[in-house]
């Protein structure tokens, strides 16, 4: 009995412990929650920053909109979002502060065996409004064609449908969840289309140019490839010193030209044009 | 030394003292449980109940309508938040998941309390043990690299859909069913079977005539509760079912259910909003729906203990 009490004694204590321990080391502790297709770059980011300073940055994923409203709400100092805050409905933008640390290009993806290695926007565009439902239309196979979509909400999706569907809405079809999904489904599934970030373009698939424009790295920087975004990291209007600091790091030359290349991003700096939240390019 | 061991009486003894010790410890554990369920019940109640007072959804709408678009409105200019798809497709993967285990669930029951020496049932019995241990999202995986093609192979499509959703539901809760199947059997009392094997039965027709009849509140017992378990499961369905928002009119299409729309749209929406007070209601109707399940045990325990206490 008496060790039982001391047990529970034990067990209370170290639950006030911690708790109190989480509350007074808030402010100097940065967590950044959101995106997950930014996550892998905060996060190996966040490891070697670690290593040379005394702060402690916490990455966690959730999705964007997890990432905004988190920020938005102050619960924590970074939301990673692969879209512009304004485009997700439910939270205001000015209260915000937009860091983009990363560009993501998207590219149209088939599966390998449909026959077709390019389409015109509008093409693409009555394949996901569901008008066009036969590989044979557009000059490829005759199969089905099996379009497969992220789930709503999710930033590759939302860029997509902004720069080849614009107000249109796609078919009602299967929607995955994660990038990694879609790849393997790609792989498999007999007349598939989708779209992936470049960085989880291979071998197994079909990446699709559009209007002859190849999509890669060069295209993506001087806008000539339509269908990228920015990854943002976003802030309250008055960040800590600490956040500030870790997306300094993250913006940094050394950053931008190893870590963010080794990951499949494209780097910041190589941006030939500035991409407004309203969807307008200029050039830099 | 009179009054010493006078007061020695009266007073409160050291075990005296160890029993309100646990009653209070043991008490304060149970209103912190009551506690907890109550705010949760309490939270997904208000937070679901939000898409009808602040929204004005008409209730009727969102149990039987068709088209699930929180972020666009309708015909009638309102968002559209119909979750018969996801309601339905949730019914007919947890029925024909319980459909395949049950049969299986009931010749492994059998198979270990009657037919199987020790070390036969020991054997069956730890096999299935280690199908509860695994976590939900390996049966996912699993169903995605196996189910999934073999699906697609034999009936074309993706492969995605009811049918795999199903299989791997089925594999998930065969251990609760045939667990609780076994103490069914096992409770059956021993006069019976002897009396039945007493009366020339063979072992057959005393499994059939006898045990099979009498454990039968039991077995119901077990296979709801392998329903909720099948309802409420999330990560291992949306992984094989393609989540698509449709009215299943197929086996091997894609559809969605209540649990798997929940788990790929909250990460995406922000509270407080529509699109996210909507994910609570379909919260709010798994809810109520294991509410249900549970009750039906208990109506069920209840009857078959009616039946054949006397």
């Amino acid at each position: 009995m008496k060790r039982l009490a001391y047990l529970f004694s034990i067990v209370g204590i170290c639950i006030l412990f911690l708790a109190g321990c989480n509350n007074k080391s808030n402010s100097k502790e940065v967590t950044a929650v959101g995106s997950t297709a930014l996550q892998p770059l905060v996060e190996q980011a966040a490891e070697q920053y670690d290593s040379k300073s005394n702060g402690k940055i916490t990455v966690q994923g959730g999705g964007s909109g997890t990432g905004l409203s988190q920020v938005s709400q102050g619960s924590v100092s970074i939301g990673n979002s692969d879209i512009f805050a304004n485009h997700q409905l439910g939270i205001d933008a000015k209260k915000l502060l937009d860091h983009q640390v990363a560009v993501v290009g998207i590219a149209p993806v088939t599966n390998k065996d449909v026959g077709v290695t390019n389409l015109s926007t509008k093409q693409l565009k009555a394949i996901f409004t569901g008008k066009i439902t036969n590989w044979k239309q557009v000059g490829g196979k005759s199969q089905k064609i099996v379009v497969i979509n992220r789930v709503k909400g999710s930033g590759t999706r939302t860029t997509f449908e902004n720069a080849i569907l614009g107000n249109q809405s796609s078919v009602n079809t299967q929607e995955q969840d994660s990038n990694g999904t879609v790849k393997k489904i790609l792989s498999k599934t007999p007349g598939s289309i989708s779209y992936l970030s470049f960085s989880f373009l291979d071998k197994t698939l079909q990446p699709l140019s559009i209007d002859n424009i190849y999509p890669n790295n060069k295209n993506v920087t001087n806008n000539k490839w339509k269908i990228w975004s920015y990854e943002h990291m976003y802030t309250q209007t008055n960040p800590s010193k600490e956040a500030k600091e870790f997306i300094k790091y993250l913006q940094s030359k050394k950053i931008q030209s190893t870590l963010v290349k080794k990951l499949g991003y494209i780097s910041i700096h190589d941006m030939k044009v500035i991409k407004n939240s309203d969807n307008t390019v200029i050039k830099k | 030394m009179k009054n010493s061991l006078k007061e020695k009486f009266l007073s409160p003894s050291k075990q005296t003292y160890q029993e309100s010790f646990g009653k209070i410890i043991s008490s304060f554990c149970i209103l912190i449980i009551i506690a907890l369920v109550v705010s949760i019940l309490g939270f997904v109640t208000t937070k679901g109940i939000d898409t009808f007072t602040q929204s004005k959804i008409n209730v009727f709408d969102f149990l039987f309508g068709n088209v699930w678009s929180p972020s666009s409105t309708g015909a009638n200019g309102k968002p559209e938040v119909g979750a018969a798809p996801m309601i339905v497709t949730s019914f007919t993967v947890t029925l024909i998941s319980a459909a395949i285990a049950t049969p299986f669930a009931i010749a492994c029951a059998i198979f270990m309390t009657f037919i199987a020496n020790n070390r036969g049932s020991r054997l069956l019995r730890s096999t299935i043990e280690l199908l509860v241990g695994i976590p939900s999202v390996i049966y996912g995986y699993i169903g995605l690299t196996l189910v999934v093609p073999l699906v697609r192979s034999i009936y074309g499509g993706t492969g995605f859909g009811i049918l795999a959703g199903a299989i791997v539901l089925f594999v998930m809760i065969l251990p609760t069913v045939t667990s609780l199947t076994v103490d069914s059997i096992k409770s059956v009392p021993d006069y019976y079977i002897k009396a039945s094997y007493g009366l020339g039965a063979t072992r057959w027709q005393t499994i059939y005539k006898v045990v099979l009849k009498i454990s039968l509140p039991g077995i119901l017992t077990a296979v709801i509760f392998g329903m909720t378990r099948a309802f409420g499961e999330a990560l291992a369905v949306q992984m094989v079912i393609g989540n698509s928002i449709t009215m299943p009119t197929n086996l091997t299409t894609p559809a969605s259910t209540l649990t798997s729309q929940l788990t790929t749209g909250i990460g995406n929406t922000i509270m407080g909003t529509l699109q996210n007070n909507a994910l609570w209601s379909l919260a709010l109707v798994l809810l109520f729906m294991s509410l249900f399940f549970n009750i039906l045990i208990k109506i069920i325990g209840k009857r078959g203990a009616a039946k054949y206490e006397s």
